[in-house]
């Protein structure tokens, strides 16, 4: 499961463009939210590469 | 953030003053994924930078920390390295801080070989003070004080590092994250003086003057024009032109300075010296 703190989240789009299964959008106020945590393989990429420390993927 | 991170950082002091799609995030954060592969002891820890969007680094991590002057992160680290040689130094320093105003010490330090990690956050510019070129700003790019295109060579900072006396040389990016904790994570457990150049996007200060797009795509510029060490083994040199090689570059095993220091004051003191 993907955490998103959006108090931290700048809407930089990082990990919009990296996730590979391309859940994460930006929502009307420019923060990453996730579409389809069914969806998420807990890579664990959108968590390494962003810059906030917005992001935590919770391995299940 | 991961539950585990949080020690590392000084909390109340998050979210931090980057712009958006920054890089230094990402490289703070594959240093603390380091430090915590790593076991690092908080307590016997210290972060050290100079000046600069990058080096602001040192104020958000929870260690003994020292936030010194423009280029000059690396003689505090010096200092402190030969009073307690016991203590993991790190030094966070920006491509201005660390090979313009900061060049001289840069060399000597490599040269001293001193146990001291560095990692040098290349963005290819001066972020901090509005976009001026850096000694590491590639020809013909845009900087505020170069307009109609850079027509100065930039140095090759692992080759400067390992020319002076360094004795680990890494370089990484802030899109291959996982190799960059691994890279930095060996740099720290390297005795003597290691350099990791990360490549860093600055969207801001450095990316829009030259049109490179957002955050994204300046690391998708990183994804397609770099090439691993053991990949770039394989080619002739020709095919290498224009790729920027990342991995481990460099490594050997030579005297380090604070233990060389500590055998002269025994052999002085007749081995009963402090
Ligand atoms: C002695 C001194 N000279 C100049 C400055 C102005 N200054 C602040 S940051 C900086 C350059 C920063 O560039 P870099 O080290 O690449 O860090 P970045 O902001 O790109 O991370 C300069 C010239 C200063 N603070 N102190
Ligand atoms: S100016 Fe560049 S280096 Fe400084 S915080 Fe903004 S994006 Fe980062
Ligand atoms: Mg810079």
């Amino acid at each position: 499961m993907v955490i998103i703190n959006t108090k931290f989240c700048k809407g930089c789009q990082i990990c919009v463009d990296f996730c590979p299964k391309h859940i994460i959008k930006l929502d009307d106020m420019q923060k990453a939210q996730i579409i389809d945590q069914s969806k998420c393989i807990s890579c664990g990429f959108c968590e390494l590469r962003c810059p906030d420390y917005a992001i935590t993927v919770v391995k299940e | 953030m991961n539950e585990t991170l949080k020690k590392y950082f000084r909390m109340n002091r998050l979210p931090h003053i980057w712009c958006p799609g920054c890089g230094n995030g990402i490289v703070v954060g594959a240093l603390v994924r380091a430090i915590d592969k790593l076991g690092l002891n908080p307590d016997k820890t210290s972060i050290i930078s100079g000046i600069g969007c990058s080096s602001r680094s040192s104020g958000y991590l929870n260690f003994d920390t020292v936030h010194t002057a423009h280029g000059r992160a690396l003689t505090f680290a010096t200092g402190l390295k030969l009073a307690r040689p016991d203590l993991n130094v790190i030094v966070l320093t920006g491509d201005g801080d660390a090979t313009a105003i900061g060049g001289n010490h840069f060399i000597h330090a490599a040269r001293r070989n001193i146990d001291l990690t560095t990692i040098v956050f290349n963005n290819n510019i001066y972020g901090m003070t509005g976009g001026q070129y850096s000694p590491l700003t590639p020809t013909h790019s845009k900087a505020t004080t170069s307009p109609y295109g850079h027509i100065e060579n930039p140095f090759d900072i692992t080759e400067l590092a390992k020319a002076s006396g360094a004795s680990y040389v890494a370089r990484g990016t802030t899109y291959h994250t996982l190799e960059l904790i691994n890279l930095i994570a060996d740099a720290i457990s390297h005795k003597g003086f290691s350099v990791v150049e990360a490549i860093t996007a600055c969207p801001i200060s450095f990316g829009r003057q030259n049109k490179l797009g957002n955050a994204p795509a300046m690391m998708k510029w990183q994804k397609e024009n770099t090439i691993s060490v053991k990949a770039a083994s394989k080619l002739p040199a020709e095919q290498l032109a224009g790729k920027v090689v990342i991995g481990e570059l460099y490594r050997r095993q030579a005297p380090e300075y604070t233990a060389e220091y500590q055998k002269v004051i025994d052999r002085v003191t007749g081995g009963n010296g402090q």
